[in-house]
């Protein structure tokens, strides 16, 4: 009994505390908060750890040129955990726009997530900026959506145009994750352009994430005799096909897009990705000067090499930035809504909708990973770059221009 | 033709790893007559403790086959001795219970293992080391097979006739045998019940470890909820050949690989999950004892 009331009373302190906890952080500061979600944890991790460096970095720079301060009032960038799921990043973008009252958000990487969120994100009137999503569905959603990055129907176009033309291939398999949104969009961009020059789908099987064994669509796809297996997926299923890949005896070149992107799909591939091509939104060999001065100050900070979804969430950030400094310029009275006003009262509504078509207006924008001109779909239109993996390292191979 | 005998070795290798699992539940099943939901994470578990015991030895720095015993060795241990903590904690408090209270434990306890596996190893993936170096083996007739799949053929194989003989051949096993029969009748004839049973969990545990490396082996990405779907699918397996029957759970385990490669290869991945589940229906329809299962009566 006496266990059972102690229970009780430390249960009841424990929330009066979290209560206490939450009412503070919206509770009278003036600040500016920005929401981030991202998989920090789960399948495919690297994407929201990166994203979350990028923003990092991108907060560093304004806390030494501007004392962390957007238009005199500190920003603060509140980051949540989706562990990977779809309906995981609809809860946190939730709380992020209902407990932390945010004024932008800033996410996902992987396509079927920042589907999940968007909705949330347009009907409560609050911008979001998915550095990284490359399915055309994601800014479809609405008029408060928008990317930093090029689109999947472009990127399907360009692998299956460097396929046919710079690799002279006629024959290639395509191995899809069917549950995820990207995948299938790409898959089926690159089937379009790829038969559209020419070329022949020989073979389309399919995979769902977190399958552990993929012997017997490898070995299907054998049986066809491609010149090249097309892998449209996240990096950790990729780095596991091409080493059962090369486990069943199959040599030819696997092709990927920007899902490979991680630190991780070397580590996980190893040799068996040696030979491999993927597209991408920008190459660390690249002499660009922007980039490289990005890549000194990444290195600096986190004594890494960034990846694009770092360079996109760097670039997602800032943009965010300069729109509110922006809007604090053009529009103090608007301005005002931002920090005083309640999530889903009229005057953040008007803040919020005006903070929306600055951004929606971004045109020219240098950031790291090109320049961003976002065009009526909220979509940004950048040239992609073809990586090569060659010994363990990802070598530049070309760009191609939209 | 080639295509279709490369898919069987994919199958067969994939069904020895569920045969190891599927022996696991059916051991339990025949001493306790529990359904020991926890297994497949004792599975993860020992993919895990693979994972540190490579590093412990820095089996993937010097690879050598002595080491990749060890790591095999010291994750069989390990779970066994987990296997045995389980049983005595969490299963051995409620054995005279109601069976569903022993269900519902074992529940518990598979959720207990996940969550306090994201807990101790995260949630991110992690990637189990190359401690064999990979070469690949023409079979001819255009089979190939890697060193990895082999060893995890041979491993199973080995295990699994290790197993017949303790349960036939030895003095442990024939106790064994007695107990699952009638556990007082058993104790009655001086045999320790409580000791048997704690021993049949650690043989089931290690087996499920030696599973759990096996895969990872050829399949480097573990995580904590890796165990859910081959436990549960190994439970099909397991059903299928006749639960609480030895030979019963390998070849279950067998078919269902067999199965489940063939459906993925030929008709489509989506229905790679469902064909165990199609399996357990009309296996349930058609012979509900399973292949080698004796219809009991039971007297009501």
């Amino acid at each position: 009994m006496k266990l059972r009331t102690w229970l009780a009373a430390s249960a009841l302190a424990l929330s009066a505390f979290i209560a206490a906890g939450c009412g503070g952080a919206s509770s009278g500061k003036a600040e500016l908060v920005i929401g981030e979600y991202g998989s920090l944890t789960g399948n495919d991790a690297t994407f929201g750890q990166s994203t979350k460096l990028g923003v990092e970095l991108a907060l560093a720079e304004l806390a030494t040129a501007k004392g962390g301060k957007l238009g005199g009032l500190p920003v603060r960038v509140v980051v949540e955990d989706d562990q990977g799921k779809a309906e995981e990043a609809a809860t946190v973008v939730q709380k992020l726009i209902n407990q932390d009252q945010v004024i932008a958000v800033i996410g996902e990487v992987a396509s079927s997530r920042s589907l999940a969120a968007a909705p949330i994100c347009q009907s409560n009137g609050v911008p979001m900026v998915s550095p990284s999503s490359t399915n055309p569905k994601v800014t479809e959603t609405g008029d408060y959506i928008f990317r930093m990055c090029f689109i999947d129907p472009f990127q399907g176009t360009v692998m299956a145009k460097f396929a046919s033309t710079n690799l002279g291939l006629k024959k290639v398999a395509i191995l899809q994750d069917v549950k995820s949104d990207y995948s299938v969009g790409l898959s089926q961009y690159f089937k379009e352009a790829f038969t559209a020059a020419g070329g022949v789908i020989v073979a389309e099987q399919a995979y769902t994430a977190g399958d552990q064994d993929f012997s017997a669509q490898l070995t299907s796809i054998k049986g066809k005799n491609p010149e090249a297996i097309f892998i449209p997926g996240y990096y950790t299923e990729v780095g596991l096909i091409a080493r059962k890949a090369r486990q069943l005896g199959i040599t030819v070149p696997l092709l990927g897009g920007d899902g490979w992107e991680s630190e991780q799909l070397i580590e996980i591939g190893g040799d068996a990705l040696n030979g491999a091509y993927y597209s991408n939104h920008f190459a660390v060999d690249n002499p660009d000067p922007a980039l490289q001065g990005f890549l000194t100050k990444f290195r600096d900070k986190f004594k890494k090499d960034p990846d694009a979804i770092a360079g996109l969430a760097y670039d997602a950030a800032n943009v965010i930035f300069a729109a509110v400094e922006k809007l604090h310029a053009d529009d103090p009275t608007a301005f005002a809504g931002l920090s005083s006003a309640k999530a889903n009262s009229a005057e953040r509504k008007a803040a919020t909708a005006k903070l929306r078509a600055i951004i929606a207006a971004t045109n020219g924008y240098a950031g790291v990973t090109g320049t961003i001109t976002l065009d009526d779909k909220r979509n940004a239109t950048k040239p992609a770059v073809v990586l090569e993996i060659k010994g363990g390292k990802k070598v530049f191979n070309t760009q191609i221009a939209p | 033709m080639s295509e279709f005998l490369q898919q069987l070795v994919n199958g067969i290798t994939w069904g020895s790893v569920y045969a190891l699992i599927a022996l696991g539940y059916t051991m339990v099943y025949g001493i306790l007559r529990l359904i020991n939901f926890a297994h497949g994470d004792i599975y993860m578990l020992g993919a895990f403790m693979g994972l540190f015991a490579a590093r412990w030895f820095n089996a993937a720095g010097d690879p050598s086959p002595m080491k990749a015993v060890l790591v095999l060795l010291t994750s069989m241990l390990i779970c066994a001795l987990i296997g045995m903590l389980i049983e005595r904690l969490a299963y051995k408090p409620v054995r005279k219970s109601p069976r569903l209270s022993a269900l519902i434990t074992a529940i518990g306890v598979s959720l207990l293992i996940e969550n306090g596996g994201v807990l101790v190893f995260g949630a991110s993936p992690q990637f189990f080391p190359q401690i064999i170096p990979e070469k690949n083996i023409a079979l001819g007739m255009g089979v190939t097979l890697s060193n990895q799949q082999m060893i995890v053929l041979i491993v199973s194989v080995v295990l699994m006739f290790g197993l017949r003989m303790l349960v036939l051949h030895t003095r442990v096993g024939k106790a064994m045998q007695a107990v699952s029969h009638n556990h007082m009748a058993a104790a009655l004839m001086g045999i320790s019940v409580d000791r048997i049973v704690t021993f049949t969990f650690m043989i089931g545990s290690s087996l499920a470890a030696a599973a759990g490396v096996l895969v990872a082996l050829q399949s480097p990405k573990i995580e904590p909820y890796m165990g859910i779907m081959p436990g549960l699918k190994a439970f099909v397996a397991a059903v299928l050949g006749g639960i609480g029957n030895i030979p019963g759970a390998v070849v279950g385990g067998l078919v269902m690989g067999v199965a489940e490669v063939l459906v993925t290869g030929y008709i489509s991945p989506t229905y790679r999950d469902a064909i165990a589940f199609v399996l357990l229906i009309v296996i349930l329809l058609v012979r509900p004892a399973g292949i080698f299962g004796k219809a009991v009566t039971e007297k009501v």
